[in-house]
C-alpha cells in the first residue's frame, strides 16, 4: 500500500492497522499503510520514524505485536505511536497504556 | 565505613562541603520531583479523559464507515479513497516542563476542507463518517500530545526518583559516617597526644 502513498514521501501522521479500520483516515490526509504482521509494522514504524514521520496511530491489534519498535521510540520526543482501537471497538490495551504510565511515576495507580 | 577517607581534616573539610552539595541537591531534586509529579497528575488525568473521548468518537465514527461499507460496493469504496486528501500536516514545537524538553503538536488547518470524492458515486454515509473522523483528528493530535508528555514525564519523574534516593539513603548516609569517624579519629589523636604530654609533664616534674 506504501507505493499508494509514495515510499519517498513520508506523511507527518500516519496510521498502521488492518485495511477495513482505517481506509477512512485517508479522506482526511492522514498517510494509510495497512499491515497487520508483527514484523513488517514493525519496520514499516522504523522506516516511518526514519523519514521524519510525527505521529504513528497504530490499531490495537497490531500494537502488542511491534512492541520492541514501539518501545524504542517511546522516550524519544518523536514520533509520538499512539494506539487507537480498530472496528470502533476498543479492548482496552490502549487505557492499560495510560494506567502502566501512572504506575511508573507514581508507584501506584492512586488517579482512575 | 562505606567511604575510603583518610582521617585527615583536609579530608574532613572536603566531606563537609561535598556533604552540602549533596544535601542541596537532594533538596532541589525533592522539589523538582513533587512538582513533576503534581504536572504529572493533571496530564494524566487528560490524558485519560481524552483517550475515552476519542474512543467514543472513533466507534461513531467507524459506525458510519461500516453503514458506508454496508451501502457501497468494496470497488466504490476503494475508488472514493483512492486519491488522498491534502496531506495533513503537523507544525511541531518544543515546550518544557521544569526544563524537561516535551513535544508539542499542532494541527496545521488546511483549507481543502471539502471530501476527496464525488458524491455521485458514494453513500451520505461515507460523507458522515468522514467528517466525523475530521472531526476527530485535531483530538487525536492532542491525545498524541499528552500521551508522549505522560510517557516523558513518567520516565523523567522515574529517573529522579531514583536520583533523590540514592541521595537520600546512600550519599548523604555515607558521608555522614565518614565525617563522623572522621572527627572521632581526630579528637581520639588530640586526647592521645594531650595524655602523651601530660605524662611527659609528670616525668619531667618527677625528676
Amino acid at each position: 500500500m506504501s507505493e499508494k502513498n509514495g515510499t519517498n514521501q513520508i506523511p507527518d501522521i500516519a496510521i498502521i492497522g488492518d485495511r477495513d479500520s482505517i481506509l477512512i483516515a485517508k479522506a482526511v490526509g492522514i498517510g494509510v499503510y495497512p499491515e497487520t504482521d508483527g514484523v513488517k509494522a514493525s519496520k514499516l514504524i522504523h522506516e516511518l520514524a526514519k523519514g521524519g514521520c510525527k505521529v504513528i496511530f497504530i490499531t490495537e491489534q497490531v500494537y502488542p505485536l511491534c512492541a520492541d519498535a514501539v518501545s524504542k521510540y517511546k522516550t524519544e520526543a518523536y514520533p509520538s505511536i499512539i494506539p487507537i482501537p480498530s472496528g470502533g471497538k476498543s479492548t482496552g490495551a490502549s487505557m492499560a497504556q495510560v494506567v502502566e504510565n501512572v504506575e511508573k511515576a507514581i508507584g501506584q495507580n492512586i488517579l482512575f | 565505613m562505606a567511604l575510603n577517607v583518610k582521617p585527615t581534616r583536609m579530608e574532613l573539610s572536603n566531606l563537609k562541603k561535598r556533604l552540602k552539595v549533596a544535601v542541596r541537591g537532594h533538596k532541589l531534586m525533592k522539589d523538582k520531583r513533587d512538582e513533576m509529579v503534581r504536572r504529572f497528575i493533571s496530564y494524566a488525568r487528560l490524558n485519560y479523559k481524552l483517550r475515552q473521548e476519542v474512543e467514543a468518537k472513533m466507534s461513531e465514527s467507524m459506525q458510519s464507515f461500516v453503514l458506508a461499507r454496508a451501502m457501497m460496493s468494496n470497488a466504490e469504496i476503494e475508488e472514493a479513497l483512492a486519491f488522498p486528501a491534502m496531506p495533513a500536516s503537523i507544525k511541531t514545537s518544543e515546550s518544557h516542563i521544569l526544563n524537561f524538553p516535551v513535544p508539542k503538536l499542532e494541527l496545521v488547518e488546511t483549507e481543502n476542507k471539502g471530501y476527496p470524492y464525488g458524491f455521485a458515486t458514494t453513500s451520505s454515509d461515507l460523507d458522515t463518517a468522514v467528517r466525523e473522523f475530521s472531526e476527530l483528528l485535531p483530538l487525536l493530535i492532542q491525545l498524541a500530545e499528552v500521551e508522549k508528555i505522560c510517557s516523558r514525564l513518567a520516565d523523567e519523574i522515574e529517573k529522579t526518583r531514583r536520583r533523590v534516593n540514592a541521595l537520600e539513603y546512600v550519599m548523604i548516609p555515607q558521608f555522614e559516617e565518614a565525617i563522623k569517624s572522621i572527627t572521632m579519629k581526630l579528637e581520639e589523636n588530640e586526647r592521645g597526644n594531650l595524655t602523651r604530654i601530660m605524662k611527659t609533664k609528670e616525668m619531667i616534674n618527677d625528676k
